[in-house]
């Protein structure tokens, strides 16, 4: 239009003009102060306030971060150090502590010759984790992720190798046995799968275990689990029990939803009965009543029960978000899934559980996350978990008696950086999942 | 799948859990080459590791003793670190083989909770601390105070007890962790903190500045702390009762780390000759090798040594040794004869 000028026309202008700059109160750094900060007396008001308050505090804080010192061997000596920088009556943190102590922190008592171990196996753990988190991965490495659990229990627990071996030769026995039998009589199949790896974890591992550990004796230095402390407890109880709940969780919420009357009812009980009892007192169960229960000098793992017992916890919750994700899908999915003639197992894989499982994201990222705060309630059936037992320990020491918020502070930010993590992966797959179905 | 996981390890913890049979604790323990004791989760002085996991401390040192005289050497010792809860339950399950954790002889833990506590290692009391400025030089005087006490222990009611007693109230507030305590207090929280003397000693002296606050003279109970084995396995409460006094008479007798070998040579002092197994035979009376108390007392000193080497007067802590004296010297310690 602009190009063709009409011969009636006595001018038409031919050129544009530039575009002007929009007037300094519509743009740049005074429009955006004044559109979220400060659009009307009330919300200016509030700016003020809002500004005034973190000023308080940093300016109460940042001192005590800034004048932090690394370099010292007790509390005393910071508060040296302290007081001849910044001047008598300066107070600053003792980082210093964290330093010294770092590899309690991590490893609590684990025996220092063998550090390498943890941290061998959480080096796997990120590498079996990568093909689980990121399907652009060859699926072949799934195997990997696989056996990994195998592998981690014997790099930190040591022993001989052929116990751990066991279980894994347990669970192929139970694959073969599933996979020869489904074609002919799928109850029976998974009837097998189930009572002959049992069987033969309870009768023959241990003669067997013997036999090989004298044949061919594979061990590394046993580590007793009272030994485990700080973040690695922390991680091996979350870790575990994030893997273990998650289908454990799936399970539940399907019993919960199923037709079976027995299923239903078991699955209701155990998620109301462990959804209305604290977790410390299921914590106290695993570590105090069962002692009594079981037969005397019986050495049931204290890790492996509070494991079981975290698992359990964590699972009843995440069968409930399930179950909500579940009834949020519409009834023409489950209608869709049988008039294509699928059976009910294939129905939930192929199209009820990737729907609802998406849905539930956020609600079982959270279970995750509220869990592996949990782990930090070990404390009180006497493990070195990272944020109050440890510290209690190291003030012991009278040279770091007197230290507090420092731990606090250390321990916090370590949990915040795993936490957000996973909070940021749970927001990657729900963009990645997204389907814009609504 | 996974879930099975779990279920195959129970399996595995279970095989092996089977055949431990339960014999006397002296058998048990020579057979694992291992004395399990009972410590502390961490309390200056009594029992704290260090940045290597190595424990130390005055209650430490008692385990150190027990394994030496026994198992003849103090370093077959396993630490199991324990809470106010799970102490008692885990020494009745046989987890532990003694709990030198500073605890309070009481009538219903010896009867009740099926404990004995064959012997007493440092007499406690509670006391108060306040701030040297609020001009408080008695307990007395702590009439309607607020107080930081820590919730669910004896040191409760002895306070409530005390007040009571003198006509006095008092506002508690109430605490998790000495640790909490602190920094409640140093906060200005409260106008006093009472815990055990011996707590409150070290608590003043890890203070930025402890010339601002005072430990009032006046202790409100008795905390007779002692190890505890189990009910009705006698022989192995001589060991440890037997041990202990071992390391108050040698301090009695001038039996020093230093000096117990040449004086298991043999001395003029029958008493000393007996203790030490040169002459007799007081360790195969109850099982033990005859050089059991000359180990013990190698371990880490005798009763007076293990005192200043983690508490005394020398250590930060500074505890005087007050009715943990002998009894030569005004205190209660006092070990029966050797024969």
């Amino acid at each position: 239009m602009i190009g063709k000028t009409s011969p009636s026309a006595p001018y038409v202008r031919k050129l544009m003009l530039d575009p002007l700059p929009p007037p300094a109160k519509a743009s740049g750094v005074s429009l955006w102060l004044r559109e979220k900060l400060f659009s009307s007396w009330g919300n200016a008001f509030l700016t003020v306030i809002g500004i005034g308050l973190i000023w308080l505090l940093v300016s109460h804080f940042a001192p005590w971060f800034l004048h932090g010192v690394w370099n010292a061997d007790s509390l005393a000596a910071c508060r040296k150090t302290i007081a001849t920088t910044w001047g008598e009556g300066a107070s600053g943190a003792c980082w210093a502590v964290i330093r010294a102590r770092w590899n309690q922190f991590i490893f609590g008592f684990y025996p220092a010759e063998i550090y390498w171990r943890p941290v061998l196996t959480f080096v796997l753990f990120l590498l079996a984790l990568a093909p689980v988190l990121f399907s652009q991965l060859p699926r072949r490495l799934l195997w990997g992720s696989l056996v990994y659990p195998l592998v981690a229990i014997w790099l930190l627990w040591g022993g001989s190798v052929w116990p751990v071996a066991m279980i894994g030769v347990g669970f192929v026995i139970g694959a073969v046995l599933w996979r020869v039998l489904v074609a002919k009589n799928a109850i029976l199949a998974a009837l097998a799968a189930v009572v002959v790896p049992v069987l033969f974890w309870l009768f023959l591992t241990g003669p067997i275990d013997d036999l090989l550990g004298k044949v061919l004796p594979v061990s590394i230095q046993s580590v007793p689990s009272r030994q485990f402390g700080g973040f690695l407890l922390a991680i091996v109880l979350g870790a575990g029990g994030i893997v273990m709940s998650l289908p454990l969780g799936i399970v539940l919420a399907l019993g919960r939803r199923s037709d079976m009357f027995l299923v239903k009812m078991f699955s209701i009980g155990f998620i109301e009965f462990v959804r209305g009892v604290p977790l410390i007192a299921l914590l106290f169960v695993a570590s105090l009543l069962l002692n009594y229960f079981l037969p005397p000098g019986t050495n049931f793992d204290i890790i492996l029960r509070v494991m079981i017992l975290v698992t359990l916890f964590s699972a009843a919750y995440i069968a409930e978000v399930i179950r909500g994700g579940l009834a949020a899908l519409p009834r023409g999915q489950y209608e869709a899934a049988d008039a294509l003639g699928l059976d009910y197992w294939k129905a939930q894989r192929l199209i009820v559980l990737p729907q609802a499982l998406k849905i539930s994201i956020p609600g079982i990222v959270s279970s995750f996350i509220a869990m592996f705060k949990d782990t930090t309630l070990v404390t009180f059936v006497g493990l070195f978990e990272p944020l109050k037992s440890i510290p209690d320990t190291i003030r012991a020491d009278f040279a770091w008696k007197g230290i507090y918020w420092e731990f606090f502070v250390f321990v916090g930010a370590i949990f915040f950086i795993i936490n957000f993590g996973m909070s940021r992966y749970s927001m990657y797959l729900e963009r990645k999942l997204k389907r814009d179905n609504r | 799948m996974k879930t099975s996981v779990i279920f195959g390890t129970l399996v595995v913890a279970g095989l092996s859990a089977a055949g431990a049979a339960s014999a006397g604790t002296l058998d048990d323990v020579k057979a694992r080459g291992v004395v399990n004791c009972g410590v502390n989760t961490g309390l200056v002085g009594f029992a704290a590791p260090d940045a290597n996991g190595n424990w130390s401390g005055f209650d430490v040192a008692l385990c150190k003793a027990v394994a030496a005289a026994v198992l003849g050497d103090p370093a077959k010792v396993k630490y199991v670190p324990t809470t106010g809860q799970t102490r008692f339950t885990a020494l009745a399950s046989g987890e532990v083989d003694l709990l030198v954790r500073n605890t309070t002889r009481t009538f219903s833990r010896e009867t009740d909770l099926k404990m004995d506590f064959p012997a007493i290692n440092y007499y406690d009391g509670q006391g108060f601390m306040v701030r040297k400025d609020s001009g408080v030089t008695s307990a007395k005087e702590l009439n309607g105070a607020s107080v930081c006490i820590q919730t669910g222990t004896t040191t409760e009611l002895n306070l409530a007890d005390y007040f009571k007693s003198n006509g006095m109230t008092y506002q508690p507030i109430a605490i998790d962790s000495n640790a909490e305590g602190e920094q409640q207090f140093l906060a200005g929280a409260c106008d006093a903190y009472t815990t055990d003397a011996s707590g409150l000693a070290a608590t003043r002296a890890a203070f930025p500045s402890p010339q601002d606050y005072i430990i009032l003279p006046e202790i409100i109970s008795k905390e007779p702390l002692g190890p505890a084995v189990r009910h009705g396995d006698n022989n192995w409460g001589d060991i440890v009762g037997w041990t202990f006094y071992a390391l108050v008479a040698g301090e009695e007798y001038g039996v020093t780390a230093a000096n117990v070998d040449e004086l298991a040579k043999g001395t003029e002092n029958p008493e000393i000759n007996r203790l030490l197994g040169h002459e007799g035979n007081l360790g195969a009376m109850m099982g033990v090798p005859n050089d059991w108390a000359v180990k013990a007392i190698k371990a880490g000193g005798n009763y007076g040594e293990i005192f200043e080497a983690n508490i005394g007067e020398k250590t930060p802590i500074g505890l005087a040794r007050g009715l943990n004296a002998q009894w030569t010297q005004g205190g209660l310690m006092y070990a029966p004869p050797f024969r």
